[in-house]
């Protein structure tokens, strides 16, 4: 991964303006003029919004007669996503199995362990 | 969706995450500095967690290893710097699988209205070393977990 792109993306992904503008383009490509429709904002402000997606590698850009249409590049939300579901499902999980110890050691049992293991093997989440 | 909070900051080599937990502060430390209640705990429920080493003081030696169930072993290790308090615990950090990708993680806890507040905030020497996890060892279910796009596509449009 190049020099940054994680947070770059992160970063990218951060707006919601910017994210809806990538669930549009999943539909396919637009222009920028199609982009903007579902919001009140200028065709300016889009494009700053589709400058960091390009930066961010998210979009890609490319010209049709006069019009400027942005497509949308899967890679980098894929080594996102992989990457943060690793970090998310580790602490979640985790802490998951935390906030039931802590509930099992703040009530009945003082040492907390038979009843948080019953719980964390009978809340069937896999 | 959890509510686990995970950040990743631009431009630092740094991953910050937050949970809250409905239990005083003072257990919350317990729970990270005693070894019989952090195995029960941490990491995902089908790996084993054997504490080995566990000194709790300053320049305390600490390590453990995530057992699998085909019996692969991750061991970790690392060193604790200051005393572990509820004002706070840092300690390094070695996925032994790859070593000399140090990480230095400083927990905080925030206890507020009966809630505690956890937060982590993992120092990588590099961003390379965070992007690529090499210092973790977190590879666990990746490689069958398939196409999550269109799990963050949903995501997107539900946030």
């Amino acid at each position: 991964m190049a020099t940054d792109s994680l947070s770059l993306v992160f970063g990218a992904l951060a707006d919601p303006t910017r994210r809806q503008i990538l669930v549009r383009l999943t539909e396919g490509e637009a222009t920028v003029a199609e982009l903007g429709e579902p919001f009140a904002m200028s065709q300016p402000a889009i494009s700053r919004h589709l400058k960091v997606l390009e930066h961010a590698g998210l979009v890609s850009r490319s010209r049709r007669a006069t019009a400027r249409l942005s497509h949308l590049e899967a890679e980098p939300l894929r080594e996102v996503t992989t990457w943060l579901a690793r970090y998310q499902e580790f602490w979640d999980e985790s802490y998951e199995r935390l906030d039931t110890l802590l509930a099992a050691l703040q009530s009945d049992d003082p040492h907390g362990r038979t009843t948080a293991r019953k719980r964390g093997s009978s809340s069937g989440k896999d | 969706m959890g509510k686990t909070e995970i950040e990743v900051p631009i431009g630092i080599p740094q991953v910050i995450v937050t949970r809250a937990f409905t239990a005083p502060v003072d257990l919350v430390l317990r729970a990270h500095i005693e070894p019989d209640l952090l195995v029960q705990w941490l990491g995902p429920h089908e790996l084993t967690l054997t504490v080995e080493r566990f000194e709790v003081q300053d320049g305390g030696r600490w390590r453990y290893v995530h057992r699998d169930l085909e019996g692969n072993e991750h061991g970790f290790h690392g060193v604790f710097h200051g005393e572990p308090s509820t004002s706070g615990i840092v300690q390094t950090f070695e996925y032994e699988g790859v070593p000399g990708h140090v990480k230095l993680d400083t927990t905080t806890f925030e206890e507020l209205d009966g809630k505690t507040v956890v937060r982590t905030i993992s120092s990588f020497s590099c961003i390379e070393d965070r992007d690529g996890m090499v210092a973790t060892g977190m590879e666990r279910g990746v490689n069958d977990s398939g196409d999550r796009l269109d799990d963050l596509l949903v995501m997107l449009q539900t946030k």
